[in-house]
């Protein structure tokens, strides 16, 4: 039997506040364990939230930039559990009435756009950190309290793909609006999958299971595929889908029991009474509106009707902020749109990839890369000498023309001088010379090769070309 | 007699004149503890050292520097936090509990001058309307031993009536102080909810509790919630109203009150001595210049059962934070984090309150929210449209405190229900978030009985206007237990 | 409202993570019968299209400036946790 997979994701994403949102406490990553806390973090007793205005200002533009209409007269609910990690065993959150509702964001997936849905966002408080050891747990609880935004998506998406692409999407349009880091190796962005299967024709869900511990976009692709997998061996062999969260294990690729849901959880959620109600104006909400810089989708559109982009660039370029803004910096240091965006997505994105590094951590600057780039458009420098430039930029910074001249890369260009080479190379290889009048093309590689090594590099290749052609001809 | 039974005002002066030192003073209250506190039992934790030091210390303080309130003594009930102070609410929960911080209350107490002589038992939890629920010890009534000093705020009563201290802090979540204090008979006021910070009060109900004042007198009442009553940034429902001066308000002038009696509040259920006071009470208003109607509040009656499932619900959330990890009682015989937990919470909490977090958990459980949690919660709206449409054409309302005055130890500690329709007077004006203050108007075989008058939202003021001006007509607040004599 | 049975007690003792013996199950189911019946008063009332009352005051928007102060030491911190390690809260085994 054919299945076709449902999948809804859970997205939290933690917002980049100074403080907490219910207490004056530092809301920032990595501070020694228990350092980041006041008494309202610990849940002391007596102790009452009081609520961070930048987080409803957060929430609401990343609600705005995600197309949701935004609950102008909403509330927190308390959500009760008991966990270590959860000092007032309930988590302040919203419930009925989330401040963002119906929203959706365009991916695209080989080719082809598709609109997924999102319920809801909403605002909550995070929890501390559990950390197991062996037969007892420890709780550093610097993370209680810091604010968080759950993005919830409508079961739209079908595929993997498709969700990979959904979080690559969302995560670069919450960049864009500042109010994160989302980052996911720091936890400031993670990641809930439901999954279910269904006959294809089927209009009822199938059972879901919820995948937990995806620690990076590729685990949930591949979380997701093993339990799409999974799902559909169990059924075709004659089982049931049991409700059950299963947690993705990263050394197997495989997805593993954690617990088997019996009916819904009991969250005895009401309203918590020692909040008020928010009242949202439509000047705030207009104010907020305004404070949305331009968005992913924007820029593409610009960079492909403006700049003279293809789709495709385009839209790689401005999935990360960073890059695109370094690009848009470059340009208004006049380099050229098409290198500048070749070089980023090209050069520049291999190294940080081999380096696991980001932009700011290099000793690039649009100048000196866009200065570079101007060298290899005006013909100073070619492709080839640009990597030698780049490898020295990337890594030690300075002014690239300086660079090209310091270590005399300079391009030659003179006729008489490239004249001079090419005979030299010629009369050392009469047997290419014959190849290529044979037909055998690639003959010519190496006579260009040998100039070039001749040249260190240097020769400009159009001329290089140009006379050799005239020169074979002649004899 | 006592120091105590001076006013404000009177110690203030004997301050001034030299005849007293605030050293001599707070050494009487602890005096005072000493003598008849074996049988009060209404303190928890004396803070002896630190206080008089403190009055040695404030001694020195010129006298142009100081306030109404400089140097005099006051005890906190123990669901009040007080940094490095121990802080038990009663309970086995917390035994040896030390705060990390002080109450915002406590910090405006200590801008006034005031100094803690100790803290005070309470129904565990601020559970419970006799102090029978005090996991330590339980209070009993100065005016008669074998009875109860009210709940939950029965010490913080029972300090004062005793003569212990002339200033304490309680906190009301349904009659918690106006109950006690009208079996102790006291003058306890219940502040308009907001009026007055619930940062650093352990939280039973959090959209019903809130700290008031207990004191031998009106103009002392008043004096102290004028010091710690205001907005305040860290409780988000403290009002941003200003705080008049409350001591304006006690003329003895009350010509032209536009007064309310509700039937509801003299039918059925209320005793006879206690109708009969307040009708008394009444006519002593006309005869200043009131004026004095009947009307109806016709959901009085739901009131109790809105009460019990809003207070249990949400104490039911407020105290699932006592799990034995961060403070307070940990079991020792936890094999895992379940046990932990459930261990803990059941040897660290009392029966009343495990009973009001069962109810509580129930009521917001799936499947029973809309039929119990919201539809008391459309209960109180009902309620407080019941007040709110009385307030348009009234200044006050004025009633009985209790149906009865102090009932014996051990009366109704089998029967939930007998022992909570003790504050079915009282906790439709929680529920209302009104002010409402109980004064002494009258005994029944020996036992005070009170007068309630309550007010719109934010007028105090009037509250004490009306109970200054009863007072000065009448003797009641004057008449004191057999324990105040031979000192 | 059907009458509250020692299994729905018990349930919710384990949400309240109250251990609770056979003989508190039996006298909880007892008490709580007796108070849910009573409560049953409010059916009487139409509460239709009433709006339900969370706060008692018409207070909005009260917030705070994002503005950070000190966490609090350490050793504050932990003065009333009972068993700590390496600067964290230490609690028994998780079973889930």
């Amino acid at each position: 039997m054919n299945f076709e997979t449902v999948i809804g994701l859970e997205v939290h994403v933690e917002l980049k506040t100074n403080s907490k949102i219910f207490s004056p406490a530092p809301a920032h990553f990595g501070a020694e364990p228990n350092t980041n806390t006041t008494v309202i973090d610990l849940g002391y007793p007596g102790v009452l939230p009081v609520l961070n205005e930048e987080v409803v200002n957060y929430a609401m533009r990343a609600a705005l930039a995600l197309n949701m209409e935004i609950e102008q007269e909403t509330k927190f609910d308390r959500k009760n559990y008991f966990y270590p990690d959860n000092p007032k065993a309930y988590q302040i959150s919203q419930f009925d009435k989330p401040i963002g509702k119906n929203g959706w964001i365009d991916i695209e997936v080989n080719g082809e756009t598709k609109r997924i849905g999102i319920t809801r966002l909403h605002m909550e408080e995070d929890a501390g950190k559990l950390t197991h050891a062996d037969g007892y747990s420890l709780v550093d609880f610097n993370r209680q309290g810091t604010p968080l935004v759950e993005i919830v998506s409508e079961p739209d998406i079908r595929t993997a793909d498709e969700a990979y692409a959904y979080l690559e999407k969302l995560k670069s349009i919450i960049q864009y609006t500042g109010v994160s880091d989302v980052r996911m190796e720091e936890g400031s962005l993670r990641c809930d999958a439901n999954i279910s299967i269904r006959p294809y024709g089927q209009d009822e869900f199938g059972t879901k299971t919820e995948l937990k511990n995806l620690n990076s976009f590729n685990f949930v692709r591949k979380g997701i595929e093993f339990e799409e997998k999974r799902q559909a061996e169990v059924l075709t062999s004659g089982g049931e889908i049991e409700q059950e969260t299963r947690r993705y294990d990263e050394k197997t690729g495989k997805t593993l029991l954690m617990r088997i849901k019996e009916g819904a959880d009991d969250y005895r959620y009401f309203p918590e009474p020692d909040l008020v109600h928010l009242s949202i104006s439509d000047e705030w909400l207009e104010e907020v509106r305004a404070s949305i810089p331009e968005l992913p989708d924007a820029r593409k559109s610009r960079y492909v009707s403006e700049l003279g982009l293809t789709e495709y660039d385009a839209g790689v370029l401005v999935i990360s902020k960073d890059m695109a803004d370094f690009f848009e910096a470059m340009i208004a240091e006049k380099a050229d749109a098409k290198l500048a965006a070749n070089w980023l997505m090209g050069e520049v994105s291999a190294y940080l990839n081999a380096e696991q590094k980001e932009l700011k951590d290099t000793a690039l600057t649009p100048q000196n890369l866009a200065g570079m780039v101007k060298l290899i458009a005006d013909g100073t420098i070619s492709s080839k000498i640009g990597k030698k430039v780049f490898a020295e930029l990337v890594k030690n910074g300075g002014n690239p023309e300086e660079i090209v001249k310091a270590k005399g890369l300079v391009q030659i260009s003179d006729p008489a001088a490239l004249l001079k080479v090419v005979t030299e190379v010629l009369d050392h290889n009469p047997q290419s010379i014959e190849d290529f009048k044979n037909g055998r093309d690639r003959a010519i590689g190496f006579l260009v090769g040998q100039i070039m090594k001749a040249t260190k590099g240097q020769a400009n290749p159009p001329m290089v070309n140009k006379l050799l052609q005239e020169e074979i001809a002649k004899r | 007699m006592t120091l105590f039974e001076r006013s404000a005002q009177e110690l203030q002066a004997a301050i001034h004149s030299g005849e007293l030192t605030i050293v001599e003073l707070t050494k009487e209250a602890f005096a005072r503890i000493e003598k008849v506190d074996a049988d009060v039992k209404a303190f928890l934790t004396l803070n002896k050292e630190a206080a008089l030091k403190q009055a040695e210390e404030m001694d020195q303080v010129p006298m142009n520097e100081r306030g109404p309130l400089f140097g005099l003594p006051i005890g906190i009930k123990d669901n009040i936090v007080t940094e490095g102070l121990e802080t038990t609410c009663a309970s086995k929960m917390l035994e040896g509990f030390l705060p990390i911080y002080d109450a915002t209350v406590m910090d405006k107490l200590k801008e006034a001058g005031m100094i803690t002589i100790g803290k005070i038992n309470m129904d565990e939890f601020a559970m419970g309307s006799s102090n029978e629920n005090s996991a330590f010890k339980t209070v009993t009534n100065p005016w008669h031993a074998a009875h109860v000093p009210g709940g939950s705020s029965g010490g913080s009563a029972a300090a004062v009536a005793a003569g212990e201290v002339p200033f304490t802090l309680g906190s009301d979540t349904g009659g918690s102080i106006r109950q006690p204090a009208a079996y102790c008979g006291v003058v306890g006021m219940k502040p308009t909810y907001g009026r007055v910070s619930r940062s650093g009060l352990v939280a039973f109900a959090s959209s019903l509790d809130q700290i008031g004042t207990i004191t031998n007198n009106v103009a002392d009442n008043a004096a102290l919630l004028q010091a710690i009553a205001g907005l305040d940034a860290k409780d988000s429902t403290s009002a941003d109203v200003a705080v008049p001066d409350y001591t304006k308000a006690l003329t003895g002038d009350v010509k032209g009150l536009r007064v309310a009696v509700p039937k509801e509040f003299l039918g059925e259920g209320v005793g006879s001595a206690a109708r009969k006071s307040v009708e008394e009470a009444i006519e002593v208003l006309k005869s200043l210049g009131a004026t004095v109607e009947e009307v109806s509040l016709p959901h009085s009656k739901y009131a109790l059962a809105a009460y019990y499932i809003l207070s249990s619900s949400e104490a039911s959330s407020n105290l699932s934070r006592f799990d034995g990890i961060r403070y307070g009682y940990r079991t020792e015989n936890a094999k895992n984090l379940l046990e932990l937990y459930t261990k803990s919470r059941a040897e660290g909490f009392g029966d009343e309150v495990k009973l009001r977090i069962m109810l509580g958990t129930y009521s917001l459980s799936a499947g029973s929210y809309d039929a119990y949690y919201k539809k008391a919660q459309q209960v109180r709206t009902l309620i407080k449209q019941d007040y709110d449409k009385v307030f348009e054409n009234f200044d006050v309302i004025v009633g009985p405190t209790t149906p009865t005055p102090a009932f014996k130890i051990g009366e109704n500690v089998d029967d939930p229900l007998t022992m909570y329709a003790n504050d079915i007077l009282t906790i439709p004006i929680n529920l209302a978030g009104v002010p409402a203050i109980s004064i002494p108007c009258g005994f029944e075989n020996g036992l005070p009985l009170g007068l309630q008058i309550i007010a719109k939202h934010f007028d105090e003021e009037t509250i004490y206007r009306t109970a200054y001006a009863f007072e000065q007509a009448t003797a009641f607040h004057k008449q004191k237990p057999q324990m105040w004599e031979g000192n | 409202m059907t009458k509250l049975t020692m299994e729905e007690v018990k349930h919710v003792a384990t949400l309240a993570r109250l251990a609770i013996t056979d003989e508190e199950a039996e006298k909880f189911t007892a008490q709580l019968g007796r108070i849910t019946e009573y409560v049953e008063q409010l059916n009487e009332l139409d509460t239709t299209g009433v709006e339900p009352t969370t706060h008692v005051l018409p207070l909005v928007n009260v917030m705070r400036k994002d503005e950070a102060a000190q966490g609090l030491p350490r050793e504050k911190m932990m003065l009333n946790v009972k068993e700590q390690e390496n600067g964290q809260v230490k609690v028994p085994a998780i079973m889930d």
